[in-house]
């Protein structure tokens, strides 16, 4: 019987993304459980990814509050219309 | 949120107000991603509405299928591709599949070396970040700038991805890369603000 595959802190955090998308291979997922099983170390550090992407999703996606400009307004008449939209 | 159906409906329509809130949600989306294919802002602006011009043309032969969203930023890439070659200037996602140099999510001087009887364990553990100051103005900030600062395909990527709520399939179709290539991009991104966060929020353990 071969022994499970096992994997270092330094090797997951390079494959945690993998992980998180959930396009882990059903090996590799094992392996990786196994050692957050039983190191701190890298649940915290998967904490701390987890915190990142929550923060990064805090940020306001930007909204701008200008209305469309006349051209982009007048064009969207013409297809309306059934016009040809000019286009550069 | 409207749905895609109801959107092209009240387009059909005419009705004015829809299609300038389309173009509201999506304007600074867009000059962001323009922007990092033509450098010049007054470009990217042009691009951005040669694009709006791209999808009226387009849009009765719109097929659904793939989100109105993803169909708008495709034609915009698309555009903004042409006019970056125009200009001779290197497109970030020209290279298809490359997703540049390897670089460690973690300073390999944070594990332990080769010979130790952990090799490639922690010299010192992560704490996790803390939670009140996560949400401060000075933390989101600094995530910002970080964000802003990485190469332009990862800026991309994790904007869309992590900012902006966007599925890893709805990234890959709008800036035509593959799910492999955005995988890496979006893990060296995080990698790097996370590193810019806990250097911030924890800086301790990186000393050590």
């Amino acid at each position: 019987m071969s022994s499970p595959r096992t994997i270092t802190c330094q090797e997951l955090t390079e494959v945690l993304t993998d992980y998180l998308e959930g396009v882990m291979p059903l090996e590799e997922r094992a392996a990786f459980e196994a050692h957050l099983a039983i190191c701190d170390g890298c649940v915290h550090y998967v904490t701390q990814m987890r915190q990142t992407i929550a923060s990064a999703r805090a940020l306001q996606p930007e909204h701008v509050e200008a209305t469309a400009p006349d051209d982009l307004l007048e064009a969207f008449r013409a297809w309306q219309r059934g016009d040809p939209v000019p286009e550069p | 949120m409207r749905s895609d159906e109801e959107t092209l409906a009240a387009l059909r329509r005419g009705d004015e107000r829809v299609f300038v809130e389309l173009v509201e949600q999506h304007h600074a989306l867009m000059l962001r991603v323009a922007s990092r294919y033509v450098r010049n802002p007054a470009v990217a602006e042009e691009v951005v509405q040669e694009t709006w011009l791209g999808v009226l043309n387009g849009l009765r032969r719109f097929e659904g299928r793939a989100s109105l969203k993803t169909w708008i930023f495709r034609i915009l890439t698309n555009r903004a591709i042409t006019r970056a070659q125009r200009e001779g200037r290197a497109v970030p996602f020209s290279s298809l599949g490359d997703p540049g140099p390897d670089e460690p999510a973690v300073d390999p001087d944070r594990f332990r070396p080769e010979g130790d009887r952990w090799p490639g364990g922690w010299k010192c553990f992560p704490d996790p970040l803390p939670e009140d100051r996560l949400l401060e103005r000075e933390t989101l900030a600094l995530i910002d700038s970080a964000i802003a600062e990485l190469p332009d395909r990862q800026h991309l990527v994790i904007t869309m991805r992590d900012v902006e709520g966007w599925s890893a399939d709805e990234v890959c179709h709008a800036l035509r890369i593959s799910e492999a290539n955005q995988r890496v991009l979006l893990h060296r991104a995080r990698s790097k603000v996370r590193r810019c966060l806990e250097a911030y929020l924890d800086p301790a353990p990186a000393l050590t």
